[in-house]
C-alpha cells in the first residue's frame, strides 16, 4: 500500500483537487472583480481565500508526508480520524454560537429594544441565522463527525482518499461561513432553512456529492458483509438531503456577477415544493441522521446489543417511505387544495409509529443496563434524548391533524414542538455522542469531569422544559386568543393584546435557553479539559477495536 | 464475524452479525406497536374516504362528506353577515343620536368599534386608547379637532395630514428654522407659554414672550391661548400635551414644529365600522 518512494509527490486525487480549486480561484476572482453587489464581491473573496488555503493544504501536506497512510496497520484498520476531530470541535464551536443567537432573538422577543435598530442585528436577519446555525452548522457537523466516525468503525475499514474526507468537512464549513455571513448581510432567497443563495447552494452541492461518494466508498471496503443499521440510516440521510437540496433551490440568477437568484416555481407550487424540503429535512436531517448517532452511540454506550433487528428494518422503511409525503401538513389552511392538505396529515399520523420504532429500539436496547443510567450522564443524557424524540414525534402527528393544527398553526406551539425535538433529541443526543467521541478520539482514558456532566445534564434539562413549557402556554393561549368571538361575532382580542400577553412568557423562553447555553459552554470547558489534561489511553479496550494511527 | 448467541439477559437470540463490537438482538415486533401502526393506516382511509384526499388526472376524490374548507369558510362568513344584516343597516341609516338611543344597536355598535379599534388603532393609541407621546390619549376631555361624535368620525374617516382629499390639515409655522422669530424670542415664548400651565413659573421672558404670542400665534391657539379645534390647534393652558410640556419641548416645537399625521380610514374599513368606532372612541369617556 504505502509507497515510501513517491511520497511528496501529489497523488492523482490531490492533483484533481488542487486544480479544482485553483479553478475556483480564478471564477471567484472574476466574480469579486466584477460583482453587482458588495456582498458577492465579499463572498466571492472568501471563495479566493478558502480556495487558495485548500490548495496550500493540499501541497503542504503533500511536502510534509513521508509516507501515504497505509488502509491497515499490522491487519487491523487505520482510521481517520482527523476529519472526525474537526468536525467534533467545529460541532461544539457553531452549537455555542446557534444557542448565543438563539438566546438573543429570544430576549429580542421579550425586549424589542435590543435590536438595536441595525440591520445586521434585526430579530429577521438573525432568526434564520438562529435555525440554520443550530441545524445545519452544529447538527450538520455533529453528523459529518459520527458518520465519519462510525461507518468508518461498523465497517472496518478507512475512509478513501487523502483530500476527501478534509475536502468535504472543510467545504461543508466554508458553506456555514458564506450562508451565515450571507444572513447578516441580508442576502437570502427567502425559503425558510433554505435561505442561502444559488452560489452557496451549488458549492453544498459540490460537498455534498463527494460526501455521498465518500461514504459509499467506505461501505464499499466493508469487512463485515451486513450493513450496520446506523449506516443505512446515515445512508438515507445524505442521499435524501441531496435530493431536497437539488428539489428546493430550483432557482436563476439574474447574473453570475450577483447574489440575487429568482425562483423557478412560485405561488402555491413553490410552498409546496418549499415544505416538502422543510418537512424532510426535519425527516432526514434531524430525524435519519440522528437515528444513525442514536443506533450506534446508545447500544455502544449501553453495552447491550440492539433490541430488534426487525423493528429496525421496519420502522428504518416505513419511515423513510412516509416521511417523504408528510410535508403538506405544514401549510394546512392555505392556497394548498384541501387533498393535499388530507393526504399531508394522514402520512403523518401513520408516520407516528414507525417513528416510535427508533424509540423502544433506543430505549429497550438498555433492558439490562438500566442501572448505568444512575452512574453514567452522558447515557442519561442519550436515553433523555430519546424520550424527548418520542415525545415530538407523537406531538408531531398530533399538530398535524387539521382540526388541532387550526388552533396551533402560526402559535409559539410550534416553535415549542421544534424545540422539544431540536434541544431535547438532536441536542441531546449529539451531546451524548460528542462526550463519547472525544476521549476516543483523543486517546483519552475517560472524560475529565463526569460532574461537569451531570451539571450539562440537569441546567439543560431544566431549560428545555422552561422552554417548551413557555411555549406550549404562550403558543395555546395566543391560539385561543386569537380565536375568541364576543357573542356578536366580532374579535375578542387584538393581535397587540395576544403579543403583550406573552411578555412573561417570553421571558421565561429565553432563561431556558440561557439555562440551555450555560449547559453546552460547561460541555465546551469539559472537552478542552479532556483533550488538554486528560490521561492519556495507551491499550484500547478489545471492545473498541483497533487503535487509530494518529493523524 | 459472530455467531448466533443467546443473550444472557433476554434469552433471544442474536441475528449473528458484529460490527465493532455491537450486536443485534432479534425481539420480535411489539404487538402494541404493530396494532397501532395498524390502526393508524385504517384512520387514515376512513379519513381518504370520508374527506378530499387523492389527486387524479383532472380532479381529485372529492369523499363521501362532500367536505371543502373554502365552502365552509364561505358558509361562516355569509352566517355571520346575515346574522349581523339587521344591526348593519340600522347603524348604516341611523344617526348617531338614533343609534345612542338604541341600546341594542348602541350595544352592536360598540362592540364592533370595540374590536375595531383593538387591530386597528390600538398600535398608536395602545389597547386603552391612553396614547403616548405624539399619539393623543383619547380617554379625556382634550380634543384636537373637536370631540363630538361627528368631530370624531370626520377624523377617523379622513384622517389628519392623510392622503385623503379631505384630510384634516394645519401647519403650525416653524418659527426658528424659517428665521420668522430669533432664538431669544422663541426662548420668551416658550417661558410664557410653560407659564400658562405652571402659574407659579417666574421665567424672564414671560412678559416679552406674551407679546409676541399676541403677535404671533393667537390666530391659531386663540387669544386665551386655548386652542381652535377647527385647525386642530392644541389648548396650551393646560396640562396636556401632545409631545412634552417641558419648557425644551415647547422650544423645540415652536423652533421646528413637528406635525402628527392620523391616516384616512375610508376605503380600508366600511361606513359602518367607522361610525361604530366614532361611537366608541366618544363613549371612552371624553366625549363631548
Amino acid at each position: 500500500m504505502a509507497r515510501p518512494a513517491a511520497a511528496s509527490t501529489l497523488s492523482f486525487e490531490e492533483t484533481g483537487y488542487a486544480l479544482f480549486l485553483g479553478l475556483l480561484v480564478v471564477v471567484c476572482l472574476l466574480i469579486a472583480g466584477k460583482a453587482w453587489d458588495w456582498q458577492m464581491a465579499f463572498h466571492a473573496g472568501i471563495g479566493v481565500a478558502f480556495a487558495a488555503l485548500g490548495i496550500f493544504l493540499i501541497v503542504s501536506a503533500a511536502l510534509k508526508r513521508t509516507a501515504f497512510q497505509p488502509l491497515e496497520i499490522d491487519g487491523r484498520p487505520n482510521y481517520n480520524f482527523g476529519p472526525v476531530k474537526f468536525a467534533t470541535i467545529a460541532a461544539i464551536f457553531w452549537g455555542i454560537a446557534a444557542f448565543t443567537v438563539g438566546l438573543t432573538i429570544a430576549l429580542q422577543l421579550a425586549f424589542p429594544a435590543l435590536n438595536f435598530d441595525l440591520p445586521w442585528t434585526n430579530f429577521g436577519r438573525l432568526r434564520p441565522l438562529h435555525t440554520s446555525a443550530a441545524i445545519f452548522a452544529f447538527g450538520g457537523n455533529v453528523l459529518l463527525a459520527t458518520s465519519f466516525y462510525v461507518v468508518q468503525r461498523t465497517c472496518q475499514a478507512r475512509m478513501p482518499g487523502i483530500v476527501t474526507p478534509w475536502f468535504i468537512v472543510l467545504g461543508y464549513n466554508a458553506f456555514i461561513v458564506i450562508a451565515g455571513t450571507g444572513y447578516l448581510f441580508g442576502v437570502t432567497q427567502g425559503k425558510e432553512y433554505a435561505e442561502p443563495e444559488w452560489y452557496a447552494d451549488l458549492w453544498l452541492t459540490i460537498v455534498w456529492v463527494v460526501y455521498l461518494l465518500a461514504f459509499l466508498a467506505t461501505i464499499w471496503r466493508r469487512k463485515e458483509p451486513h450493513i450496520y443499521v446506523a449506516n443505512w440510516f446515515y445512508l438515507a440521510f445524505i442521499l435524501t438531503i441531496a435530493v431536497l437540496h437539488l428539489g428546493n433551490n430550483e432557482s436563476v440568477p439574474i447574473s453570475v456577477f450577483s447574489s440575487k437568484s429568482v425562483q423557478v416555481f412560485s405561488g402555491v407550487q413553490d410552498a409546496m415544493v418549499q415544505w416538502w424540503y422543510g418537512h424532510n429535512a426535519v425527516g432526514f436531517f434531524l430525524t435519519a441522521g440522528f437515528l444513525a448517532i442514536m443506533y450506534y452511540f446508545v447500544p455502544k454506550r449501553a453495552e447491550r446489543p440492539v433490541y430488534s433487528y426487525r423493528l429496525s428494518i421496519v420502522h428504518f422503511w416505513a419511515l423513510i417511505f412516509l416521511y417523504i409525503w408528510a410535508g403538506p401538513h405544514h401549510l394546512h389552511y392555505t392556497a394548498l387544495p384541501e387533498w393535499a392538505s388530507t393526504l399531508g396529515a394522514t402520512f403523518s399520523i401513520m408516520l407516528w409509529m414507525p417513528s416510535w420504532g427508533g424509540m423502544i429500539n433506543g430505549l429497550m436496547t438498555l433492558s439490562g443496563a438500566w442501572d448505568k443510567l444512575r452512574t453514567d450522564p452522558v447515557l442519561r443524557m442519550l436515553v433523555v434524548s430519546v424520550a424527548f424524540y418520542g415525545m415530538s414525534t407523537f406531538e408531531g402527528p398530533l399538530m398535524s391533524v387539521k382540526a388541532v393544527n387550526s388552533l396551533s398553526h402560526y402559535t409559539d406551539w410550534t416553535i415549542g414542538h421544534v424545540h422539544s425535538g431540536v434541544l431535547g433529541w438532536v441536542g441531546f443526543v449529539s451531546f451524548g455522542a460528542i462526550y463519547c467521541l472525544v476521549p476516543w478520539l483523543w486517546n483519552r482514558k475517560s472524560l475529565y469531569s463526569l460532574k461537569l456532566v451531570s451539571w450539562h445534564f440537569w441546567l439543560a434539562t431544566i431549560g428545555i422544559v422552561f422552554y417548551i413549557c413557555a411555549m406550549w402556554v404562550s403558543g395555546i393561549m395566543e391560539g385561543l386568543m386569537w380565536r375568541a368571538y364576543d357573542k356578536l361575532g366580532f374579535l375578542e382580542y387584538s393581535f397587540i393584546e395576544t403579543v403583550a400577553a406573552k411578555h412573561t412568557l417570553y421571558i421565561i423562553r429565553a432563561l431556558g435557553g440561557g439555562l440551555f447555553l450555560a449547559g453546552t459552554l460547561i460541555m465546551a470547558y469539559n472537552v478542552y479539559m479532556t483533550i488538554r489534561y486528560g490521561e492519556r489511553e495507551d491499550t484500547v479496550p478489545a471492545s473498541a477495536g483497533t487503535l487509530a494511527a494518529a493523524e | 464475524m459472530a455467531k448466533k448467541e443467546i443473550d444472557q439477559h433476554s434469552g433471544i437470540e442474536t441475528t449473528g452479525h458484529e460490527w465493532d463490537g455491537l450486536k443485534e438482538l432479534n425481539h420480535p415486533l411489539p404487538r402494541w406497536w404493530v396494532y397501532i401502526f395498524y390502526a393508524c393506516i385504517v384512520w387514515s382511509f376512513g379519513y381518504f374516504i370520508l374527506y378530499p384526499a387523492w389527486p387524479g388526472i383532472t380532479g381529485y376524490t372529492a369523499g363521501i362528506l362532500g367536505h371543502s374548507n373554502r365552502n365552509e369558510a364561505l358558509a361562516d362568513v355569509e352566517a355571520l353577515k346575515t346574522a349581523r344584516e339587521a344591526s348593519a343597516k340600522a347603524i348604516a341609516t341611523a344617526s348617531f343620536d338614533q343609534i345612542r338611543a338604541n341600546p341594542a344597536l348602541l350595544q352592536f355598535a360598540l362592540a364592533n368599534g370595540r374590536a375595531a379599534f383593538a387591530n386597528n388603532c390600538a398600535p398608536c393609541h395602545g389597547t386603552g386608547a391612553t396614547g403616548s407621546p405624539g399619539y393623543p390619549n383619547l380617554q379625556d376631555d382634550d380634543w384636537l379637532w373637536g370631540g363630538k361624535i361627528d368631530d370624531i368620525f370626520t377624523t377617523i374617516r379622513y384622517g389628519v395630514r392623510s392622503t385623503s382629499d379631505q384630510t384634516r390639515q394645519s401647519q403650525m409655522s416653524a418659527f426658528g428654522k424659517d428665521g420668522i422669530l430669533k432664538k431669544e424670542e422663541i426662548n420668551d415664548v416658550a417661558d410664557f407659554v410653560f407659564s400658562l400651565s405652571n402659574p407659579d413659573y417666574k421665567g424672564a421672558g414671560i412678559a416679552n414672550g406674551k407679546k409676541i404670542f399676541a403677535d404671533n400665534c393667537v390666530a391659531c391657539h386663540g387669544d386665551d391661548a386655548k386652542g381652535n379645534q377647527d385647525v386642530g390647534a392644541p389648548n396650551l393652558t393646560d396640562k396636556i400635551w401632545l409631545y412634552s410640556g417641558t419648557k425644551e419641548a415647547i422650544v423645540a416645537q415652536v423652533t421646528n414644529p413637528r406635525h402628527g399625521v392620523m391616516p384616512t380610514w375610508e376605503g380600508k374599513l366600511d361606513d359602518i365600522t367607522i361610525k361604530s368606532l366614532a361611537i366608541y372612541v366618544h363613549d371612552l369617556g371624553g366625549g363631548k
